[in-house]
């Protein structure tokens, strides 16, 4: 709770810094800001604090709040380019803040009220952000999109509220949960399609096929920064409610929804693995893998057993710090090359050996090769999969995968084992920290996973 | 004579639809604007009938909400929807064919 209290007066303080003019102090503030909530955030581990029946600041929301706040500091350094314009300086930082603050209200709330306003804090400041560079009709387009969806899928959202709170006579998540207990699982009509139309929703903000179509106009519209911070920190938030909700208070009505979502599970493994195959645009490509890794997710939320919490927790950690390295390289690539096909990254070896490392233990990890943080992450979701008896989800998953390998593979072969005249690229100190550090992380996580995984 | 919650629900369930056809069929931004205001208040009627007939307030509280919010969103919608309107000259979504793949 601390947390959403200090990034909110971070947030408040960068739109200060336009009126009484530390622009320039701003960057520093904000990293110091973000570390010293990070830490101040851990106080809160094993309080279990209720907050007036809205927020339930649990173990869970202290994990994936920590989650939320250490990429969203990675990001904030890879992002120093976006940062540099002097003209919405300001308002880039406070718009990233107050959408970190809607992430923390969505991994801690236990009322349907604060899912909404969590939801809508995060994705109002993203659509202004997905269509900040003005003059280009392509973010234009990605915002414009990204807001006639997000609306259309909040409308959803709160029809299926509307109607829970019909039958139940409360927002309240125990007491929805204690209206399914007393009903033994067999809800009435109307509650049962209250909770398809949130199931809607949700697959809609964690862009699960068939309600993907959004993603990849709006990441590839988007500026490069925006779209990582949309891969990571944003997905990261909708996976944590997206659990909250399902994985514990509607898990009583499990048979509603669990086949539908196994439906969902297979078509997003296959559909965005499939489809990334196809792309030339780089920027496009990973868009299609993060709709994928969104497909891995959904299967611990299927398994619906102990390891859910946890496994969930692990993968989304390993795949943002793999997203934030590799749209950072990409981003870097991309400007200084003026495309992002493959192409873009033939010899990047040979020239930028720090980048092209970094690039291949992102992508390694996102195709989930030991020893890597990815390949636990997905051992630990394949397990709890298996372990609740889906064979054949975990089968599916496990060809997906293979498909994944191809076209991230792609890329890595570009960077060794092909030529090109190009010069190298110039890195500032700041990305070759961050690169270092994205190495490490992912190394060490591959090393270590019990660490992450025994938390929840 | 007492109308029954089911003619509300009715009523908010076909309003619902409406909007949702409309942002799935129309190609005006602004009509499309327009329709997820109806889903939305849609959602609002439907709540507000849902509190007076359980003689709870809290639904009535969570209609300010939406409109809050609603008017929040809108705000952005029209003001990204000047900034296509200046690059491209049009409201019609058929123009925002940019992004492919």
């Amino acid at each position: 709770m601390t947390a959403l209290i200090l990034l909110s007066a971070l947030g408040v303080i960068a739109l200060l810094a336009e009126i009484f003019s530390f622009k320039k102090l701003l960057y520093p503030v904000v990293i110091l800001g973000l570390i010293t909530t990070f830490v101040l955030n851990l106080v809160d581990w094993n309080t279990d604090k209720l907050w007036y029946g809205m927020m339930r600041y649990d173990n869970f929301a202290v994990a994936f709040s920590s989650v939320l706040i250490g990429i969203t500091t990675l990001w904030f350094i890879m992002a120093e380019n976006f940062f540099k314009e002097e003209s919405s300086l300001t308002d880039h930082f406070a718009l990233i803040l107050f959408a970190l603050v809607g992430g923390i209200v969505m991994v801690s709330y236990t009322n349907m009220t604060m899912l909404f306003l969590g939801i809508e804090i995060l994705s109002i400041p993203m659509y202004v952000l997905a269509a900040s560079k003005k003059e280009d009709v392509s973010s234009n387009e990605a915002g414009f999109k990204y807001l006639i969806l997000g609306a259309f899928s909040t409308g959803f959202l709160l029809f299926g509220i509307a109607l829970i709170y019909g039958s139940t006579a409360s927002f309240d998540l125990p007491v929805i949960a204690d209206f399914i207990t007393s009903h033994n699982g067999a809800v009435p009509g109307m509650f049962y399609i209250g909770i398809l139309l949130i199931l809607v929703a949700m697959v809609f903000k964690v862009s699960a096929v068939p309600f993907h179509f959004w993603a990849p106009d709006v990441y590839q519209g988007a500026p490069t920064s925006v779209t990582a911070f949309m891969a990571t920190i944003v997905k990261t938030a909708a996976f944590a409610a997206f659990l909250r909700l399902f994985a514990s208070t509607f898990a009583g009505a499990g048979s509603v929804w669990i086949d539908v979502l196994w439906v969902i599970a297979a078509l997003t493994l296959l559909v965005g693995n499939i489809t990334a195959v196809v792309q030339t645009s780089t920027k496009r490509m990973l868009a299609y893998s993060s709709i994928a890794h969104a497909g891995y997710m959904l299967l611990a939320l299927i398994a619906l057993n102990s390891f859910t919490q946890s496994s969930v927790l692990f993968y989304s950690l390993a795949y943002s710090i793999g997203s934030i390295a590799s749209f950072g390289v990409l981003g870097i690539v991309a400007t200084s090359r003026g495309n992002d096909t493959t192409d873009a990254f033939n010899g990047l070896a040979k020239t930028n050996p720090l980048l092209a490392v970094a690039m291949t233990v992102a992508l390694l990890s996102l195709a989930g090769i030991p020893p890597t943080a990815g390949f636990f992450a997905k051992y630990y979701i394949f397990t709890a999969a298996f372990a609740s008896g889906y064979g054949w989800l975990v089968l599916i998953a496990i060809l997906a995968s293979l498909i994944g390998v191809y076209y991230y593979f792609r890329i890595i072969i570009a960077m060794f084992f092909k030529e090109s005249t190009e010069a190298a690229i110039e890195v500032t100190a700041n990305h070759k920290l961050l690169f270092i550090l994205t190495i490490v992380l992912t190394i060490a996580l591959g090393l270590f996973p019990d660490f992450i995984i025994r938390l929840l | 004579m007492q109308i029954s919650i089911n003619w509300y629900l009715l009523l908010s369930a076909v309003l619902f639809t409406i909007g949702v056809l409309g942002v799935l069929f129309r190609r005006n931004a602004i009509i499309i604007f327009m329709s997820i205001e109806l889903m939305l208040n849609a959602v609002n009627l439907l709540l507000v009938a849902f509190s007076s007939y359980l003689s709870d307030s809290k639904g009535q509280v969570f209609v300010f909400f939406i409109m809050a919010v609603a008017a929040a969103e809108v705000a952005v919608g029209l003001a990204i929807l000047m900034s296509v309107y200046r690059n491209s000259k049009s409201t019609d979504i058929n123009s925002l064919n940019k992004l492919k793949g």
